[in-house]
């Protein structure tokens, strides 16, 4: 019969087939396993560089609060204690640490192993309590950023020597017996601004500076986005106009971020003369970016309340403004926060337009107001990974760190918010 | 005051109005019989009044803002004593800036040419002058708005339409936001560019081999031709843009076709989120992943292997970006694919053929238009994609097409040509709005094009 | 009368309605009335008048135009892109579809409940006192609460939401819910109550309470009813209207429609021949 040998043929075949099939299986699951295995390594990554930041090094010294030395008399004359030589305080304990240390060279090396701004951490220190002057106390001193890289790099089991002299070298190892080094946690790192001191530096400034941009941001695009939304979704009549007005928005939706970057640079700053730097004229570009996000999730929120209601509250005879006002918008609104957390995600996460606009000045203040210099997280990330101290990595880590999760904080609410009030119809 | 002190006045203004006249509605519908004798709520009536109050001032508030400080800087201008008057558009800036500055008392008045001194007081008075008027302006507005509306205020008066056409408007001027938003944005690299093809021709810029910017810095180089060929930057853009969707385009629709045709649900709703886990992560990390993890991983890959391969490599930076781009493919081609009606693949798989000849010659075929638009919208990305590029590619411009050396991008020449101090009008800036505009035609044709093939998609199966 | 063939059921274009399509005391009346959709035409030339304090029905096949019919009465086409209603509808002698009138007014003096009970997710209370408030009917909150228990009572619902008039009105039964929509619609007081299909989402019991209500209503209000039920409009309704392909072929008292129809379309779809 014909019948069997088609059979047979298709037996023939089907070996082969099924391990295409086998195969094409495959690759599906490797492709997902590289998604995934990208994700892991990108964390541990972050996560392996990054976790050293959160701890820094610091030396016990016996700090004696010497007026003479400072060169100082009143605490209270602004003028000496900014002139006041407080270095000399952390230098001088060191030196009586390490008496034998004689030569110019070899103290220079010695006073390297404290960080530039220690005397300053202990005019704070003083000054919050003026009675230590002239007494002493035994005080953790933070260390400067190569021994820092040194001592964890050394506990950890393979030092890292390049910057330092064996002498050095030598003083921390005294130093360990004598328990008079270690790592503490690293306060600066949420405490302080930027600093050409990886030791010193901190996120605090980027991150008030993100924290504003973000409140300013949030301020114009939502109302916006959703007055936009409710006009294209309820009133807007079918015309060519209101199609450009879409066509428009679904485009800005993938114009390239920088671009926007290129608008607040020719716009904002060289048409308005809004000053450069400052979360105000942040706020106005990462508006105009995340609008057109903000814009489309809220016009779907609007799309899933039935029209039933809106039906109803017609036949009864609200008008309708009273319709969306008391009807559409509060069944839409988990819907539209959702989207407006998105937004403001991907706002926080944003760097290249901003660096058009002046917010990668450096910056140390942290930043008090809305039209005062700021940088934000992610361009604060950007400037210290481009720094060639090697300290800056371990930091710029531990900001990614940071950032990250509050970006996963803000994702994990919208879910939890889409999850636990929109409704299901 | 106070552009600030002038809105919460405004505000304070607008509450008053509101319940002034929210109240008086209220009392002529008491004789009448209750409010259902009132055409509208008594809260219209009070809307319609704090309107009428605030918005008119308002605008006239945010015109005074626009044009405040350029008509008084003409004005202070204008007046300067005639020894001081400048020759070029650089002195301009440069004494109006000392005026402002003495004026607000940044630069010390001692010392200072009385010209100047006469400029900045000058400037002073002209400030207060401008500060009372507008808050005098603002306050008789507001005073009309509510006299106007409290004339109109009766019982039959129609206060709730009039409330909801002013709304009306709010929310279309909201909607055309994004409008403006498009015609800034040509506006803004339209116009710099064409300053820049005066001093460079387009064709130069658009076919010129060399691109080295930094000559430009001198006075007499200024157009020098060659200086700003963009060809070596269009070159490397593909470049990284190609091993990008290299990576991207089989990773992400392969996952997608897992995800939709093989994966059972607790495969997807775990795998799922974890890919997009990638597309919520900042350019900036992933380009602080590509400088100092991946492109040091590959130059000592390669020097194992004997190969250079470039510290600031093309594949870096293309390949970082690629894993970036698969969240991106990968979730498009999910939803082009489950949008296949379940019949055709019914209709091949009744027929014997396996699932994968089925995925293979039916739905990808199918789904093809879709996949189509998903990677030109990727594509766009791609191009103008900027943190990865500027931290892992390179800032010199080669015209090569070997993704091991390193190569500089459209997006990088203008981070590099913007950030730093220079003075807005050189050539050099507006080179960077010149880059804009291609970057701007490109990424918006390429996205025109592909939505419009998705939409057209989208229908076909709806 | 016999049908001879089924050419006999086509309609000839110069259709006039049969049967008494006018009276003398007109609540609404409707005259020459077309209705399009974009270019296609649903409702071709209806004339007709509704009675004060009368329950008509609307009955016909799917997709005859009865519920668009039924629309344009209170203009809720208005929300439909593309709508146009051409000819004369008035209440009271007022044009509906004259430019001066406000619709939201026109839809406070003629209510409507809908095919599927679609209460507001919020409190059964504020279900009812949503109307009354946006109107400005209440100056007081006794007022509001008066309101409230008079609707509730006169759609029946009173004595088994009394209780709990603050939980969510979604949480009621399709039977329930439907009345409240009933309460929700009378609590405006409304002139003329416009139902349609309000039975089909459910069961026969829920039906049958509804149906029980609406003959209690008529006493008060003008209610025009669509349904594709031929026993409901047999119960319920005085007149009946039946309406093939957007032409309106027959008007008559309900009884007489259901026994002896003029029109053999009427026949043919009482009998059964198509729906």
């Amino acid at each position: 019969m014909s019948d069997s040998k088609t059979l047979i043929k298709i037996q023939h075949s089907l070996t082969q087939r099924n391990r295409a099939e086998a195969r094409f299986h495959w690759y599906g699951r490797i492709a997902i396993l590289i998604g995934l295995m990208a994700v892991a390594l990108l964390f541990i990554d972050i996560v392996g560089k990054g976790h050293g930041a959160f701890r820094a090094t610091y030396i016990n010294l016996d700090i004696r609060y010497d007026a003479d030395l400072i060169g100082i008399d009143n605490l209270s004359d602004t003028e000496q204690l900014s002139a006041g030589n407080w270095q000399a305080l952390p230098k001088t304990a060191l030196r009586e640490r390490f008496p034998d240390v004689s030569s110019r060279r070899d103290k220079r090396r010695l006073n390297n192993l404290l960080s530039n701004g220690a005397g300053f951490d202990l005019k704070d220190r003083l000054l919050a309590s003026p009675r230590l002057l002239g007494k002493t106390e035994s005080v953790w001193v933070l260390a400067d950023d190569d021994i820092d890289t040194y001592y964890k790099s050394w506990l950890d089991g393979n030092a890292y020597e390049a910057r330092l002299t064996g002498q050095q070298i030598q003083w921390i190892g005294e130093l360990h017996e004598q328990g008079s080094i270690k790592l503490k946690f690293n306060s600066n790192l949420f405490n302080r601004g930027d600093s050409r001191e990886p030791e010193q530096a901190g996120i605090r400034g980027a991150a008030v500076g993100s924290f504003l941009t973000l409140v300013m941001t949030l301020m114009l695009s939502f109302p916006i986005g959703v007055c936009a939304a409710i006009y294209l979704e309820e009133f807007a009549p079918k015309n060519r106009w209101t199609d450009f007005i879409e066509v428009n928005i679904n485009n800005l939706a993938a114009v390239p971020s920088i671009i926007f970057g290129l608008l607040g640079l020719a716009i904002f700053i060289n048409f308005f003369h809004v000053p450069r730097s400052v979360p105000i004229v942040g706020g106005l570009v990462l508006t105009l970016m995340t609008l057109p996000t903000i814009i489309i999730t809220s016009r779907a929120a609007i799309k899933s309340v039935p029209p039933s209601i809106r039906e109803a509250a017609l036949g009864v005879g609200a008008s309708r403004y009273q319709m969306v006002l008391h009807h559409v918008l509060p069944l839409a609104l988990p819907g539209m926060l959702t989207g407006a957390i998105i937004g403001m995600a991907q706002a926080l996460g944003e760097t290249a337009p901003l660096l058009m606009i002046g917010m990668v000045a450096f910056i140390v203040d942290i930043p008090n107001g809305f039209s005062d210099p700021a940088t934000v997280l992610p361009v604060q990330i950007f400037l210290w990974a481009d720094s060639p101290e090697r300290a800056f990595v371990e930091k710029t880590s531990a900001a990614i760190m940071v950032l990250l999760s509050f970006l996963i904080a803000m994702n994990t609410t919208a879910v939890w918010l889409r999850r636990r009030l929109e409704r299901r119809w | 005051m106070q552009a600030t002190h002038l809105l919460s006045l405004l505000i304070v203004l607008g509450s008053f109005s509101f319940y002034v006249s929210r109240g008086r509605s209220l009392a002529l519908a008491n004789p009448l019989g209750g409010i259902r004798n009132l055409h509208s709520l008594p809260s219209y009536y009070g809307l319609h009044a704090a309107l009428w109050c605030t918005l008119p001032a308002t605008f006239l508030l945010a015109i005074w803002l626009i044009f405040d400080e350029i008509v008084i800087n003409a004005m202070v201008m204008t007046d300067l004593s005639p020894e001081l008057i400048p020759s070029g558009n650089a002195s301009y800036n440069l004494i109006l800036n000392k005026v402002a500055n003495i004026a607000n008392g940044i630069l010390p008045r001692e010392s200072q040419p009385s010209g100047l001194l006469d400029a900045a007081d000058n400037m002073l008075s002209l400030n207060v002058v401008s500060q009372w008027s507008i808050t005098l302006l603002i306050i008789t507005l507001a005073m009309f708005g509510l006299a106007w509306s409290s004339h109109k205020l009766k019982p039959d008066f129609r206060a709730r339409p009039a409330v909801e056409r002013v709304m009306q408007n709010l929310l279309l001027a909201c909607a055309c936001v994004a409008i403006f938003t498009t015609l800034g944005i040509v506006f803004s690299v339209l116009f710099e560019s064409i300053q820049f093809f005066r001093s460079v021709p387009i064709y130069d810029f658009v076919f010129g081999l060399e691109w080295s910017p930094q000559t430009a810095i001198r006075e007499d180089q200024v157009g020098s031709s060659g200086s700003f060929g963009a060809i070596p930057l269009f070159v490397g853009t593909l470049l990284v843009s190609a091993v990008a969707m290299f990576i991207a385009v089989p990773i992400g629709l392969m996952s997608a076709i897992y995800l939709a045709e093989y994966a059972d649900s607790k495969v997807r709703t775990y795998a799922k989120p974890a890919l997009e886990v990638l597309a919520g992560i900042p350019t900036v990390v992933y380009g602080f992943f590509a400088a100092l993890t991946v492109a040091p991983f590959l130059r000592d890959l390669g020097a194992s292997v004997g190969l250079t391969i470039s510290s600031e490599s093309a594949l870096a930076a293309g390949g970082v970006m690629g894993i970036m781009i698969i969240p991106f493919i990968s979730s498009l081609a999910d939803d082009v694919i489950t949008a296949v009606p379940q019949s055709m693949r019914d209709g091949s798989l009744a027929m014997g053929a396996t699932q994968s000849e089925t995925i293979r010659k039916v739905v990808i075929p199918a789904a093809l238009p879709g996949i189509v638009g998903g990677i030109m919208l990727a594509i766009s990305r791609a191009i103008g994609e900027t943190m990865i590029v500027v931290m892992a590619a390179g800032m010199a411009a080669k015209l090569t097409a070997n993704p091991l050396e390193s190569v500089t991008t459209v997006t990088v020449q203008i981070v590099t040509l913007l950030t730093g101090d220079q003075e807005f009008d050189s050539p050099k800036t507006l080179a960077a709005f010149a880059l804009g505009l291609m970057l701007f035609t490109v990424t918006l044709l390429l996205n025109i094009f592909a939505l419009h093939i998705v939409k057209k998609y989208r229908e076909q199966y709806e | 009368m016999k049908l001879k063939s089924e050419q006999a059921l086509e309609l000839d274009e110069s259709h006039v309605t049969v049967g008494q399509s006018f009276c003398d005391d007109p609540k609404m009346t409707m005259r020459n009335v077309d209705v399009f959709y974009s270019d296609k035409q649903a409702i071709y030339d209806v004339n007709i008048d509704i009675a004060k304090n009368e329950v008509i029905a609307m009955i016909g096949p799917s997709g005859c135009g009865k519920s668009t019919f039924l629309r344009t009465l209170n203009r809720m086409n208005d929300t439909v892109e593309g709508c146009r209603v051409d000819g004369q509808i008035c209440m009271d002698g007022q044009d509906l579809y004259s430019p001066k009138l406000d619709v939201v007014e026109l839809r406070a003096r003629v209510g409507m409940v809908f095919q599927k009970p679609n209460p507001f997710p919020k409190s059964i209370r504020d279900n009812v006192t949503y109307g009354p408030k946006i109107h400005g009917l209440a100056d007081t909150r006794v007022d509001l609460d008066e309101i409230l228990e008079k609707s509730l009572r006169k759609a029946g619902l009173w004595e088994e939401v009394k209780d709990r008039l603050d939980q969510p009105g979604t949480g009621l039964s399709g039977g329930q819910q439907q009345r409240l929509c009933i309460a929700r619609a009378i609590a405006v007081s409304p002139e003329v109550i416009l139902m349609d299909e309000p039975c089909s989402a459910l069961d026969p019991i829920a039906t049958a309470k509804i149906e029980e209500l609406i003959k209690e209503l008529s006493q008060n209000f003008t209610i025009a009813i669509v349904t594709h039920s031929m026993q409901q409009a047999a119960r319920v309704s005085h007149r009946t209207a039946y309406f093939h392909l957007g032409k309106l072929i027959e008007v008559n008292p309900t009884e007489q429609v259901f026994t002896m129809p003029k029109h053999q379309l009427t026949e043919a779809y009482i009998t059964g021949r198509f729906g």
